[in-house]
């Protein structure tokens, strides 16, 4: 880490780099606005942004296990209900019952209202509330590692799966024809969603987690004409929104999450704009 | 109903063979081109009591079925009378009973057969950024789409186009900009690589006009003359039916009725199915 705040301190000598906290929040939007720029592509190609804003909603039932079983951690519970919230309404989805929106209204509700009644039963919900907006100024240097860890691991599965989960999204009976195991390959994209979701929940916070994933992506989408553009546009959306909205919120003295997500909406627009009046999209690559 | 291929008899190391000999004047339904060299091809695709039950009862009942080497064989029926299931059961989309097998030219069964696809119409997010050449190359190679295009996997991708007449331009166009018979045409070379052991349309021209139909239909049989693979088409366009599929199957919940398409199409059956007029009287 030293290494790291060194070469920050060489490379961005400005007053918002001083304290050892802002290098830490700015290492942190360096790997979790790329991850998240990444997998934002998918979640709006799938249309999966409700889906995605409900497992960001069970975190707090996740967090209310935790306290139940007394760890000080939360991550691995968040993880183990997400994972299993995130899997549960995907069998409700298969089963073909109701419109998928419906059921995952359902899911979210009750994935938030439980994690309320349990945390203020258990002594306070107040306490926790930090989970809803989030504090990437609190980010330390081991969660940046494991921040690290998770890009890398998204990095190669999209190396490796991508084109399976580019046809799975495009039409699942086209890629059954083309003997894709379509239903683990859409299981495979939610859990790398729901670890996501829930490793990242801690600082950007339940409330705006799916803003910051949605955002960059559908800006991209505004402009962007082919995949590849798509994934380079959303990335860079996404880390531009990141490191504008920290620098921001700290001269502004705002909080760092909701700047990020604000800084992404004001590009998101310009780009509708964009796309609308400049053709986008209607012209070749 | 179903027409004999001439066969030539002989012994091959004491064994009794039978060798199809194709050429001019073969006078073979399935294999048209003159000169052809596949040797008494076995390839063919086989279907034996599928059945398929959902929550509101059984949608197919015992469904038999055998397509063979360059035949099309289309499927008829009312709505509701299971065509897309049945598409979806050979898909593997949907759990069925009974079996559905494939062999290759040499009668050998496949284990893992390719099946090529054209949908009806594609119902996908048509403000999507997938071009083409994304669709295509995902397809073709392990090379993620994402990071661009490896310059072989574009090559290809134009050499499928042009083999189903179409311009290399269509790569660099997303999927919601091009118009349906354009879309048809990439979804064709999309399911004709790799090389399948089964072409399955389901409708394939309905989103498209007069003279798109009948171009598409032309490269499908033309397709079928040159490669030989056997062809499922479920088309409600009993005209095209009868114009260009060599056989076909009246399907409700089970198979009524199979045979050449010409006497199938003017089977009393038929005519009643679908309410056609001066048919009645046909041959049942």
């Amino acid at each position: 880490m030293d290494f790291l705040y060194s070469l920050i301190d060489m490379l961005l000598p400005f007053d918002w780099t001083e304290f050892d906290f802002m290098k830490n929040a700015f290492l942190a939007v360096l790997l979790i606005t790329p991850l998240f720029g990444l997998v934002g592509t998918m979640v709006v190609n799938n249309r999966m942004s409700f889906f995605s804003d409900a497992l960001g909603h069970s975190a707090l039932t996740g967090i209310a296990i935790g306290v139940l079983m007394g760890v000080d951690d939360y991550l691995f519970s968040m993880m183990g209900f997400s994972l299993l919230f995130a899997l549960c309404i995907s069998a409700v989805m298969g089963s073909g019952v109701s419109s998928s929106d419906t059921i995952i209204g359902v899911f979210s509700s009750t994935g938030l209202a439980l994690g309320v009644v349990l945390l203020s039963a258990t002594g306070g919900f107040a306490k926790y509330s930090a989970y809803l907006i989030g504090d990437i100024l609190t980010v330390t240097g081991n969660e940046i590692a494991l921040l690290a860890v998770v890009l890398l691991l998204v990095i190669l599965l999209w190396i490796f799966v991508f084109n399976r989960w580019m046809l799975t999204g495009l039409n699942p009976d086209l890629a059954a024809s083309k003997r894709i195991p379509v239903g683990l390959t859409e299981k495979l994209f939610i859990i790398v969603v729901a670890v996501m979701v829930t490793v990242s929940i801690k600082w950007v916070g339940i409330l705006i987690i799916n803003s910051l994933l949605v955002l960059p992506a559908a800006s991209a989408r505004n402009i962007a004409r082919s995949m590849r553009s798509y994934h380079f546009l959303s990335v860079l959306i996404s880390m531009i929104s990141g490191v504008t909205g920290l620098i921001l919120s700290y001269y502004l003295g705002t909080a760092a999450g909701g700047t990020i997500v604000l800084t992404a909406a004001v590009i998101f627009f310009v780009t509708f704009l964009a796309g609308r009046f400049g053709g986008a999209g209607k012209r070749s690559l | 109903m179903q027409k004999r291929e001439p066969l030539q008899q002989g012994k091959e190391n004491g064994v009794e063979t039978k060798t199809h000999i194709h050429g001019p004047g073969c006078g073979c339904s399935t294999c048209e081109i003159a000169g052809c060299n596949c040797v008494d091809c076995k390839c063919s695709m086989e279907i034996r009591d599928l059945s398929v039950r959902k929550k509101d009862g059984l949608i197919l009942d015992k469904i038999h079925l055998k397509v063979t080497h360059g035949e099309i064989m289309a499927i008829i029926g009312r709505n509701g009378a299971g065509k897309s299931t049945l598409l979806k059961a050979i898909l593997g989309r949907i759990p069925y009973t009974g079996s559905i097998s494939y062999t290759n030219h040499k009668g050998e069964s496949i284990q893992r057969p390719k099946i090529g696809y054209v949908p009806q119409n594609l119902v996908f997010d048509r403000t999507s950024p997938t071009t083409a050449a994304d669709m295509l190359c995902a397809n073709l190679s392990r090379f993620p789409v994402w990071l661009g295009h490896r310059k072989e996997s574009l090559e290809k991708a134009e050499a499928l186009l042009k083999r189903v007449g179409a311009s290399g331009d269509l790569l660099k166009k997303r999927l919601g900009n091009l118009s349906g018979g354009e879309l048809q045409r990439v979804l064709l070379a999309f399911a004709l690589e790799p090389m399948p052991d089964l072409l399955l349309l389901d409708e394939p021209v309905s989103a498209m006009d007069r003279q798109g139909t009948e171009v598409f239909y032309d490269l499908v049989s033309s397709l079928r003359r040159q490669y030989h693979m056997p062809v499922l088409l479920v088309s409600h366009d009993l005209a095209h039916v009868e114009q260009f599929a060599t056989r076909a199957a009246l399907l409700d919940k089970t198979i009524l009725l199979e045979g050449e398409a010409h006497e199938v199409m003017a089977s009393a059956l038929v005519a009643e199915t679908f309410g056609l007029p001066g048919r009645k009287g046909g041959k049942n």
